[in-house]
């Protein structure tokens, strides 16, 4: 069943009764740029309307690959800054942080971005975002009726996502 | 082994005032290193935008395979960022540092233009004096 190593990781206990205060929101983009999943637990502050903040979102994590495949230290031939990168092509960035969120993110092979905001202070979410990739490839990419590169409409995912979001905290 | 790779100062219109490196793989020329300090200075920007909460600041460290970035920003929106080994420890202490020889040795220059790229030898003098201290103590540890 599992794509990726085992079992789901560990929560960090038993946290309070639905109590998200850790995890903001979850994002899914494909190759495309469209946004396959927005799931959002906690967020107190909304700047743009949703389709501005999904276009904002990507185009950010945009631009930051091919800064970080620029900026790379250790790489000696690189691109041109501007050039759209393939997934896995030059250097990534898995997560950054500012003074009120954490971003982090993952791409796999397929181009699929997995973006999971979380709480300033969490650790690294590596093992997380390879669980909920599980899922995505367990009740969406799996189910029959599911058109890919169109929004996620898959109840068990959902369910099984928020499920798992709750014993993160 | 360096302490830090590189190191760049943005003003706050988001403009290349100083860039440093300390030991990359690759060469990159003048034109690039003033792209990427804007391209920073506006994914720096929009990184408040998105914040699921008020009162954010933008982004204080970028976590990539090979290596770290530690952006700090001063209230008066200048940005310092290093571009280290991943984990390298006491980043946010040599940024402070890095602000303190800015704020003595350009800032309070007399002939030093706000804005305008930095051409202070006591500042190019202390700064590498402090990432040289910085380095060897690395290596000591």
């Amino acid at each position: 069943m599992q794509f990726f190593s085992g079992s789901a990781p560990p929560g960090r206990g038993a946290g309070g009764p639905g109590n998200n205060a850790h995890m903001h929101m979850l994002y899914i983009f494909n190759r495309a740029g469209v946004c396959l999943l927005y799931r959002e637990w906690n967020r107190p502050l909304r700047t743009l309307d949703p389709q501005q903040d999904h276009k904002l979102m990507f185009g950010l994590l945009f631009s930051l690959r091919s800064f970080t495949a620029k900026i790379d230290p250790t790489t000696a031939e690189k691109g041109n800054l501007g050039v759209p990168l393939l997934p896995g092509q030059g250097c990534s960035f898995y997560s950054f942080k500012t003074n009120t969120y954490q971003l982090n993110f993952m791409e796999t092979p397929s181009g699929i971005k997995l973006i999971l905001l979380t709480h300033s202070r969490t650790g690294d979410q590596k093992e997380s975002l390879k669980y909920i990739y599980n899922l995505y490839v367990e009740y969406v990419v799996k189910n029959p009726l599911y058109v890919p590169g169109t929004p996620i409409q898959c109840d068990l995912f959902t369910k099984n996502l928020d499920q798992y979001v709750r014993t993160l905290i | 082994m360096a302490a830090i790779y590189s190191l760049f100062i943005i003003n706050k219109s988001g403009g290349l005032i100083y860039y440093k490196d300390y030991g990359s793989a690759g060469r990159m020329d003048t034109n690039d290193s003033l792209r990427l300090a804007s391209l920073w200075h506006s994914m720096h920007a929009i990184s408040q935008q998105l914040s699921p909460t008020t009162g954010c600041n933008g982004i204080d460290l970028l976590r990539a395979d090979t290596f770290d970035l530690h952006c700090f920003q001063s209230l008066t929106g200048t940005k310092f960022f290093v571009i280290c080994e991943p984990s390298a420890p006491y980043m946010e202490l040599l940024l402070k540092v890095i602000y303190e020889l800015y704020t003595d040795y350009v800032l309070k220059n007399p002939f030093y233009e706000m804005e305008m790229p930095i051409r202070c030898e006591l500042f190019d003098l202390n700064l590498s004096q402090v990432v040289q201290k910085d380095r060897v103590a690395l290596l000591a540890r």
